[in-house]
């Protein structure tokens, strides 16, 4: 719907998150993880943002997830739901919530994983209402 | 090494002006230094640290540095966004305890209006190199006011905040705002009128959002020995906090800011408690902003934020905590979208007695100026100072 005519930028790719970006191509959306503490993080980092410790690992996340918090942008040119999700594993994204009526959102929705193309850039992870 | 009673603020100034087509940013920045300084009672020569943050034009300090003819031998020029200057003042006292300097000056300047900036509304990319973060947000369109959005979406899904409580914090600056000659908006409004405004990103409306404006402000900091030879009010520093809060590793959590820790912080060294506080600046970027520093510096519990903000309680001769007296960033100034000089400011009017008589505090002698820079609901700097009338 209205968030499918946005044009997306395309996100700017660093050697530490290559493979996360090649995962989103694939339609997969990665998720970083610390064997020594065992928390998973976002965005994800080589050393882990709670023990320092550099013993950090991919893992696929489910796709489920719920609304932590949203808000719908109603002065940009295609309004657009901008939102915190909480993923199945743990940590909170900023993302958005596409293909859906806004006006019905909620805070706790059940949600799960799309992807939107980018402008020349690998696609973006968002959520639609599960 | 505490800071209490280290330090004092001497001179404020703020540019009268809302519109800066005319000129220079290096220029406001020297203006509104020309009149701390006067105010203060002292000249351009006395000083020697210097403090400014990403709004002054060059690289840091040194571009203004030379502009002004400065000799410092102390230079500070750490960015938190809005929230900068409020850190300043503590960092100034930092210094002039240490030995470091004797007069510090801090200023700030902006032309967002002049420049036709598209403040809050448009997602903006840094540029250069990439920050570690903006690939997994800037792609999705986080803007000013949606980030700060999201964070009131969640305390209304929490606490039961309503919109009509936050629409309380712009009428009570409205009310402020029409004994200010300077304000942009001097229109008292109403509930009605502000929950009835065009919505911008929800739960926001246009008029729970702070006003955007050229401008800037200037403040003075001394040591105790200058601040006893000077003619001016003695306002003291009793206690300075800071903190940064973050998404902390994907642990968001938009119900606190970083006032929690910085407040905390500020009041401890202070050794003063927040129901002491005769009046208080509080950033207020958006009605939201407001809401949950009242909340996190003490003055009510976590979630009570909608109902002590309501029915006029911000508002001086009313209601039982005096806010922004000025009409702060909400109705009077935001100069740079930078609102925490200002907020100092009007804190040391008060405490001099110099406020406008219709919103001056009764026997203000005890006041809090607190900062939030940057974006509530991505990452945030706080900052926290207690001044007292001496």
């Amino acid at each position: 719907m209205a968030a499918q005519e946005r044009k997306l930028p395309a996100p700017a790719v660093s050697q530490e998150t290559q493979a996360y970006w090649d995962a989103a191509a694939k339609g997969k959306l990665l998720v970083r993880k610390c064997t020594s503490c065992g928390q998973a993080h976002h965005y994800p980092r080589t050393i882990c943002p709670f023990c320092f410790s550099d013993k950090t690992e991919w893992i696929e996340a489910s796709g489920k997830g719920a609304i932590y918090s949203y808000s719908v942008m109603r002065r940009a040119p295609v309004p657009y739901a901008m939102a915190y999700v909480t993923l199945a594993e743990g940590p909170r994204m900023v993302t958005n919530i596409v293909d859906c009526d806004f006006d019905k959102l909620k805070c706790e929705q059940p949600v799960k994983l799309v992807f939107k193309p980018t402008d020349g850039g690998p696609p973006l992870p968002m959520f639609t209402p599960a | 090494m505490s800071i209490k009673g280290k330090a004092y603020i001497a001179g404020i100034y703020e540019h009268p002006t809302r519109l800066a087509k005319d000129i220079s940013l290096a220029q406001i920045h020297a203006q509104v230094a020309k009149g701390a300084l006067e105010d203060a009672g002292l000249t351009k020569d006395d000083v020697d640290g210097y403090f400014c943050a990403g709004d002054a034009p060059g690289l840091g300090p040194m571009s203004m540095v030379e502009y002004m003819g400065l000799k410092p031998r102390h230079v500070d020029s750490t960015d938190t966004g809005g929230s900068s200057y409020v850190l300043h003042v503590g960092h100034a006292a930092e210094a002039i305890a240490a030995g470091k300097c004797k007069v510090a000056l801090i200023t700030l300047a902006g032309r967002p209006r002049a420049e036709g900036m598209a403040t809050g509304t448009v997602p903006r990319s840094r540029g250069g190199t990439p920050t570690p973060d903006e690939p997994f947000e800037f792609p999705y369109g986080p803007t000013v006011v949606n980030m700060y959005a999201m964070c009131a979406m969640r305390h209304m899904h929490e606490f039961g905040t309503t919109p009509e409580q936050l629409a309380w914090i712009k009428v009570a600056a409205s009310h402020h705002a029409q004994h200010n000659p300077h304000a942009l908006l001097r229109d008292v409004v109403t509930v009605e009128e502000v929950v009835n405004s065009p919505m911008i990103s929800d739960p926001l409306h246009r008029l729970d959002c702070c006003v955007i404006t050229d401008g800037g402000g200037a403040i003075v900091v001394v040591a105790p020995e200058i601040a006893a030879k000077l003619k001016r009010p003695k306002v003291k520093l009793l206690g300075a906090g800071e903190f940064v809060k973050t998404q902390m590793g994907g642990k968001v959590d938009l119900t606190y800011s970083g006032a929690r820790v910085s407040g905390a912080a500020a009041v401890a060294e202070a050794g003063v408690k927040p129901a002491d506080i005769k009046y208080a600046s509080i950033y207020d970027s958006f009605t939201i902003t407001v809401l949950m520093q009242l909340e996190d510096l003490g003055f009510c519990e976590k979630g009570k934020g909608g109902p002590f903000v309501a029915d006029g309680n911000l508002i001086a001769g009313t209601g039982k905590l005096p806010f922004n007296t000025d009409g702060g960033g909400l109705c009077s100034n935001h100069p740079g979208n930078r609102g925490g000089l200002t907020k100092v400011l009007e804190a040391v009017r008060q405490l001099r007695g110099e406020a406008h008589p219709a919103v001056q505090v009764k026997n203000c002698n005890l006041a809090v100026a607190h900062g939030t820079g940057g974006s509530l609901g991505l990452r945030h700097g706080s900052a926290t100072v207690i001044l007292e009338r001496e």
